[in-house]
Parts: C-alpha cells; structure tokens; sequence
C-alpha cells in the first residue's frame, strides 16, 4: 500500500465540498488498479473502459448526493462497484448471447437451415454425375437390373418379369454390379463422398 | 536463454489503464453534474 501525503479520506472529503481536483488525483492514484481488476474479468478493452467509466459515474453520484459514508475505504467501495458492474456485463451478455464470428466457434454450425448450402449442392450434382459415368462402363446385363432397382426403383421381382430371368439372377447381377463399380471406383481412386 | 527468462515480457512491460479520454469524461461529468435537494428529493443536473 503506497504512503500518500494526502489520504484518500482527504480527498473524498475535499471533493465532497466541491473541489473538484480531489476526484481528478483520485482516479490518478488508483485508475491503473480498478482498471486492472476490470480488465482482469472481462479481457476486453474496450467493455473494460466502459466498466471503469461507468463505476466513476456511479462513484460521482453517490459522492454528490451525499450518501458516501465509508470513509477511509475508498479504493475497496470503488472496486466493489466495479465488481458489480462486471457481474452486470457478464448478466447482460447471458440475456442477449453476442454470436461472434472469432474463429473458434460458429453458432451456425450448431443451428442450420437443414438445407445443402450451394457448395454442397454442387458438390453433390457432381457425385451423382460420376456414379451416372460409372454406370455407363458396366456390362449391359447389369446396368440394366441396377438402374431398375436404384433409379426406377423396381423390385426384384418386377425387375425379372421385365427382363425375363429368374429373381436370383437379378440379384446375382445387382451384386456383380456393386462388385464391378466399387472396383473401378478403388482402381481410380475415386472419391464419391459429400 | 538467460535472456529468455530476464527480459520482461510485453505484457508485463504494458500498463493497464483507462484511455485519457475516458479520465476526461469522467472528470468533465463531474464538473457537469450538480446534485441539488429539495426537501426529501434529489435532482441530478447535468449542466453542458
């Protein structure tokens, strides 16, 4: 605790009866540690200024309107005040969530429309047109029963009346043709994800 | 490496404290506000 020639009583005192120069070496002697602790809660310059001007109005009104009377304990009721206006922020900034974009987190990553945005869209269009290439590379046989089944969307059994062979061997051809597209797919590296 | 340890690091070398702008709100608000009673009520002026 620094000795000072004049106490901090003193000046309140003083500055009670209307000197105003008392509140100016006030704020002097003490706005590096109140404004230290302030920003030591919040870690924004900016709000901390906010805190620290708001307490010296709080301080200003209190002294003005007479109601002070912890003498002798200036610095602990002023930082008391600023303790509270810390709480008020933090209150404050619980009511009205602030949803920065700080890199670190992104509400619109928690809440989406559900809907592809465009890049996905594209991107999609574009897997579905490989797959449709791939398709194309297949045997005819098997093409035929899987774009029956996945395109058409053809059960197995109706997918035999119309091509004339049993239903094992529909299924036998589907299987070859999963078989067939995941080879070139692997053989080719690739990638057909979203 | 002793030089790692000695030299003071920038956040030590900073002071925090309130923008000279802020001081002068504060002090140009308290030349600004008179607090004036009548009977058992307050009145805040603020005077620019």
């Amino acid at each position: 605790m620094k000795n000072y020639t004049v106490s901090d009583a003193i000046l309140v005192s003083n500055y009670i009866k209307g000197d105003e120069s008392s509140l100016g070496m006030l704020i002097e002697r003490h706005k590096q540690r109140i404004y230290s602790f302030i920003y030591s809660k919040v870690f924004d310059r900016d709000v901390s200024e906010d805190i620290f001007q708001d307490t010296f109005i709080k301080v200003i009104k209190t002294l003005k309107s007479g109601k002070y009377n912890e003498e002798g304990k200036f610095l602990p009721w002023v930082m008391r005040i600023a303790h509270n206006l810390v709480i008020d922020h933090f209150r404050k900034g619980n009511r009205m969530p602030k949803f920065e974009e700080n890199g670190e987190f992104s509400i619109f990553s928690v809440i989406s429309d559900g809907d592809l945005n465009a890049e996905k869209k594209l991107i999609k269009g574009q897997v579905e047109e490989d797959l449709r290439m791939l398709i194309q590379e297949l045997p005819e046989d098997q093409k035929e029963v899987l774009v029956m089944r996945m395109y058409r969307d053809m059960s197995f059994k109706e997918i035999s009346e119309k091509t004339g062979v049993s239903i094992n061997t529909a299924l036998g051809r589907m299987r070859y043709a999963l078989i067939n597209l995941r080879k070139v797919i692997e053989k080719n590296n690739i990638v057909l994800t979203n | 490496m002793a030089n790692f340890y000695l030299k003071p690091s920038e956040k030590e070398e900073t002071k925090l404290e309130p923008k000279k702008s802020t001081v002068d709100f504060i002090l140009n608000y308290s030349k600004a506000l008179k607090v004036t009673e009548y009977e058992e009520l307050q009145f805040e002026t603020l005077l620019n």
